[in-house]
């Protein structure tokens, strides 16, 4: 046999010092995109595969174990061809010969090297800070030497009164141990909380038998007679005895290793947006890097930066890490404390507090002129996500300003996000009800495999993976169960799917500014990971590209779904309904008699009255859909879009044509908005209601545009839903005549329609982008409303009939099975 | 044994779509065809709860139910995980432009 050897295809080679959160999940967001690209050596100084560190305080406390908190087992490594060194610790990178060195003396070479090193507890420079039983808390095997401690010692003390201090003697004391927290500052998270919270906590911690020593400087650790540390002493010459010091005073990043190899640090590995270091093959995420001048010590903001340096070493090169706004939470059962943003003020900032030591109850929230961005909450945590989620977005928050500190269900636009109550549900508590999963499995699946984001939480459990109004609950568990590891996405930067990166809002910019047409454009120009997308993006990308561009884009029937695809409503059975519009909820006996017909020629098994004032014909097979059509369209019915994300009803009352009280003339006014908008699609279904006057027969107040009839004219309101959560509609304004109640509804929803993603319901589209904002474009701006008038009429002036085009040609096709005699 | 049948033209079947193939006996088939011209055949009734998948949305080598949205990958009828299941698929080839089923 003579066959030239042929080299095995050589991988570039990434090497990654640190096995802990930042590395490993950066190894994971990269595994997602570029599975094959690299050869990866892990070296990890821990004897332990990659584990979760911010449930070493629920480990210490006894509520969870060790084999509890792994995060990637070794399986993991092997499966994914991941060569791993645990117990090794690199101590020379040689950026020349491109390798590093371990201290076992082993080498690898790397063509591209990540560090993430993380930090070390900050050690005080005290004589005695190198005694046995002096110990930082960081790692798995400090939290074996504290439980070690407890069983065989006494006192307790931990120097730093900070959130890992508390977390820690909190621990110490649950395992038995005498603990005193020892602070130099005048109360506890002195810079969380003023001194009235702050005592408060002092109070409940103390409730649970800790004791503090506040404004004490420590000055030695005295040792004893068996060589461990025996005390504590203090510059005022008070002594307390000590089996056990655990120092929390603060992390120190671990940059000497890149700093000793001539990279370039300043308080942490410098790096810039992508992660990269000043050595171009280098990277670096985690605790030990400044970015920005920041290093941040809690998981959210590193998980940001693996995902950035993840896509740069896979070669895609989008996405840049621009800084993180971050929360706490203090992980001690009993106790909710939670801050997040800017919590401490400053110039230019006003502090809105509420203060009920009673209650044991303390909010502070800090606004700069008409944002929220930082928020203190402590005894009811429960709005914490809120808060949150209003920092992260930026929101103007004027409008509901002297509401705020009271939380979401107080100022009234809860939306779908879920009541705040997540923490203090208990566990068979059914969160999702389309999937019937309670609290207690959600809470399990975080714990056991490591969740951080709400996206985990549905992939593994289903929960709020159907209709999503239980996804706002979900969120706040996961906040309430991980605490400062999870931080939502600001709203405007959450990926449409998991196809790519992008959010609604960067997809409809692109399609608008790039000029794009075709879903393929889209997928091109946006580095789709997927060949074309997903049931999730595709009908978003659709309705994007038709109601962008309504004359230029061409509808995709294959990227809407069944209903909007077969014009009908599929049934569980697999049959489908179908609803003609009976315009304002009039009818004649002339279409009552041709429905009856269809119902009877058709064998339409059910007949009923909907919600939405008009007829629904139940259980018709698909293949006799077009004839249904041609019958109802032959007595003059069109489609009533009961399936579409479009204008569904106007509803309407009596009103003045009839009523004793009617002011204006409803059903007139109803039936000219449904024919302005017929064939209108819009990022969710549309509902409006007329009612003659202020009684409101027609239900205009639950409507995403409801109009009342009044003496001068008519009111508006928008905003409103019936469906899973009821929001009233709020007032917009007040107009005179027939033809203001068109141009303002129709401006108000061809803004909704430009700028709203899909899928948001008019209601929710205002909660993010406030009321206020929307009068300006709509109400108080008379060229921009007509403009979008305009618009709104120019896309619909080539509606046409659904049910009559799509029951020739091509169209037709779907509807007639292929018959084979087999 | 099952023998190959004529079902209809690779173009009756609109691309990222699906057409419904009946026959004499037996349950529905649902015929897919890929962005790339790949044709794919599953019996019509998702392992979920029953619901038609030729009138799922058709992506990649996938289709998502249009009842619940589970996905089941064509080419081997097995359910896309965190749902499990498998539903029963058919061999199809395209010759020349014709799209033959065996059944
Ligand atoms: C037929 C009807 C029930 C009835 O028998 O009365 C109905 C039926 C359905 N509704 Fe509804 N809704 C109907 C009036 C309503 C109303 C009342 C109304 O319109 O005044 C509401 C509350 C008002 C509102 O929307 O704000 C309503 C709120 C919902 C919701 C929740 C929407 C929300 O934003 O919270 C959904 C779910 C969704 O759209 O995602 C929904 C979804 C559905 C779907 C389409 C579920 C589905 O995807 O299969 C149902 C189709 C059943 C079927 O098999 O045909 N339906 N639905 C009503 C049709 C009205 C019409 O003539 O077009
Ligand atoms: C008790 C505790 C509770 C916490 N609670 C929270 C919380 O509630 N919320 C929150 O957001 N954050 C919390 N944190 C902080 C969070 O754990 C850290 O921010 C996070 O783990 C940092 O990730 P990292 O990858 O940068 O560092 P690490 O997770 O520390 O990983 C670095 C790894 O690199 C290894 N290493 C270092 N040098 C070398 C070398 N030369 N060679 C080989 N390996 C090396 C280290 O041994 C370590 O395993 C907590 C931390 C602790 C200790
Ligand atoms: S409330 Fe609406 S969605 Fe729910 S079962 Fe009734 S019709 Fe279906
Ligand atoms: S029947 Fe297919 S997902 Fe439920």
């Amino acid at each position: 046999m003579s066959t030239i050897p042929v080299p095995p295809a050589v991988k570039p080679r990434l090497v990654l010092i640190g096995n802990g959160m930042a590395g490993v999940r950066t190894v994971e967001e990269l595994l997602k995109i570029a599975p094959d690209r690299y050869d990866i050596t892990i070296f990890g100084a821990e004897p332990h595969p990659n584990y979760n560190r911010i449930l070493l305080s629920p480990v210490l406390a006894g509520e969870m174990t060790v084999s509890d908190i792994i995060l990637n087992e070794y399986d993991w490594y092997r499966q994914h061809g991941i060569t791993l060194h645990t117990g090794k610790q690199v101590v020379k990178i040689d950026r020349v010969a491109r390798k590093v060195v371990a201290d076992d003396g082993s080498e690898v070479p790397y063509d591209r090297l990540l560090i993430a090193t993380g930090s070390t507890p900050f050690m005080l420079p005290i004589p005695g800070n190198d005694l046995p039983g002096v110990i930082g808390y960081r790692d798995i095997k400090d939290t074996d030497e504290m439980i070690a401690a407890a069983t065989q010692h006494k006192h307790a003390v931990v120097i730093g009164g900070g959130l890992l201090g508390l977390e820690a003697a909190n621990g110490l004391k649950l395992r038995g141990m005498d603990v005193t927290v020892v602070h130099i500052g005048p109360w506890l998270l002195e810079r969380q909380l003023d001194e009235t919270a702050g005592r408060m906590l002092q109070q409940s911690l103390e409730a649970k038998g800790l004791k503090f020593l506040l404004q004490k400087q420590t000055e030695a650790l005295i040792q004893g007679e068996r060589g461990r540390v025996a005390a504590v002493r203090f510059k005022d010459g008070m002594q307390i005895p000590a089996d056990l010091v655990v120092m929390a005073a603060g992390i120190r990043p671990n940059y000497a290793l890149a700093e000793q190899s001539g990279i370039y640090c300043n308080r942490g590995i410098v790096v810039n947006d992508t992660m990269q270091t000043y050595d171009p093959k280098i990277y670096a995420v985690g605790e030990c890097v400044s970015h920005r001048g920041i290093a941040y010590g809690l998981v959210a903001p590193l998980f940001e930066q693996a995902k950035v340096a993840a896509n740069h070493l896979a070669g895609y090169g989008i996405g840049r890490y621009t800084g993180s706004v971050t929360s706490t939470k203090l992980k001690v059962t009993g106790i909710d404390l939670f801050s997040a943003g800017d919590f401490m003020g400053g110039e230019g900032t006003d502090d809105i507090v509420l203060n009920d030591p009673a209650g044991g109850v303390y909010k502070r929230l800090v606004l700069r002129q008409d944002k929220l961005v930082g928020a203190v909450l402590y005894g009811d945590t429960s709005e914490g996500p809120w808060y949150f989620q209003l920092i992260k977005d930026e929101r103007d928050i004027h409008d509901i300003r002297d509401q705020l500190i009271f939380g979401q269900s107080l100022v009234g636009d809860a939306g779908h996000q879920g009541e705040s109550r997540a923490a203090s549900m208990p566990d068979e508590a059914e969160v999702c009800g389309c999937n019937g999963v309670c609290k207690g499995t959600i809470v399990k699946a975080i714990k056991e495999q490591g969740l951080f984001s709400l996206d985990e939480v549905k992939k593994h459990t289903k929960a709020a993976s159907s209709c999503g109004s239980c996804s706002g609950l979900v969120e706040q568990i996961l906040a309430s169960t991980i605490g400062g590891a999870y931080t939502p996405a600001a709203s405007d930067k959450k990926p449409i799917c998991t196809c790519s990166e992008h959010s609604h809002q960067a997809v409809r910019a692109a399609i608008r500014e790039r000029r794009l047409t075709t879903k393929e454009a889209v997928f091109a120009e946006l580095g789709w990971s997927t060949a074309n997308g997903c049931e999730k993006c595709r009908p978003a990308i659709n309705y994007y590209l038709i109601s962008t561009w309504p004359h230029e884009a061409k509808d995709d029937p294959q990227s809407r779904l069944i209903n909007e695809r077969s014009h009908a409503n599929i049934q569980k059975d697999g049959t489908y309904s179908v609803v003609p519009r009976m315009w304002g909820g009039l009818t004649t006996p002339n279409e009552l008699r041709a429905i009856a017909d269809v119902a009877e020629k058709y064998q339409v098994p059910t007949v009923k009255v909907t919600g939405g004032q008009r007829i629904d014909l139940l259980g018709i097979k698909k293949e006799d859909l077009p004839g249904v059509w041609a019958d109802l369209n032959a007595a003059g019915m069109v489609s009533g879009h009961a399936y579409g994300k479009s204008i569904r009803t106007v509803k309407t009352c009596v009103g003045a044509e009839h009523c004793r009280f009617g002011t204006q003339l409803a059903m007139d006014m109803g039936v000219k908005l449904e024919k302005m908008l017929f064939d209108m699609y819009a990022p969710h279904k549309v509902k409006l209601a007329v009612s003659g006057c202020p009684r409101n027969c027609a239900e205009a107040g639950i409507k995403d545009v409801g109009v009342i009839g009044v003496d001068s004219g008519y009111e508006l309101y928008v905003g409103g839903n019936g469906g899973i959560k009821t929001e009233v509609a709020q007032f917009l304004c007040k107009v005179k005549s027939d033809e203001e109640v068109m141009e303002y509804a129709g401006a108000f929803l061809q803004l909704y329609r430009e700028e709203g993603w899909y899928l948001e319901r008019t209601c929710h589209w205002l909660e993010r982008v406030g009321l206020d904002y929307v009068k300006g474009q709509v109400v108080d701006d008379d060229e921009k409303r007509k403009a979008l008038h305009g618009r709104l009429l120019d896309s619909l002036k080539n509606a046409r009939d659904p049910w009559q085009t799509s029951r020739e040609g091509e169209a037709k096709k779907q509807f007639i099975p292929i018959a084979v005699d087999a | 044994m099952s023998h190959w049948t004529l079902i209809c033209k690779l173009d009756d079947i609109p691309p990222l779509g699906s057409r419904i193939v009946r026959p004499e006996k037996g349950g529905d088939i649902a015929i897919f065809r890929t962005a790339d011209d790949e044709v794919f055949a599953l019996h019509d009734k998702c392992p979920h709860k029953g619901g038609p998948l030729s009138q799922g949305l058709v992506h990649g080598k996938r289709v998502a139910c249009p009842l619940h949205g589970w996905n089941i990958e064509l080419d081997s009828g097995q359910v896309v995980a965190p749902d499990v299941g498998h539903c029963e698929r058919f061999s199809v080839k395209v010759e020349q432009g014709d799209v033959w089923l065996a059944c």
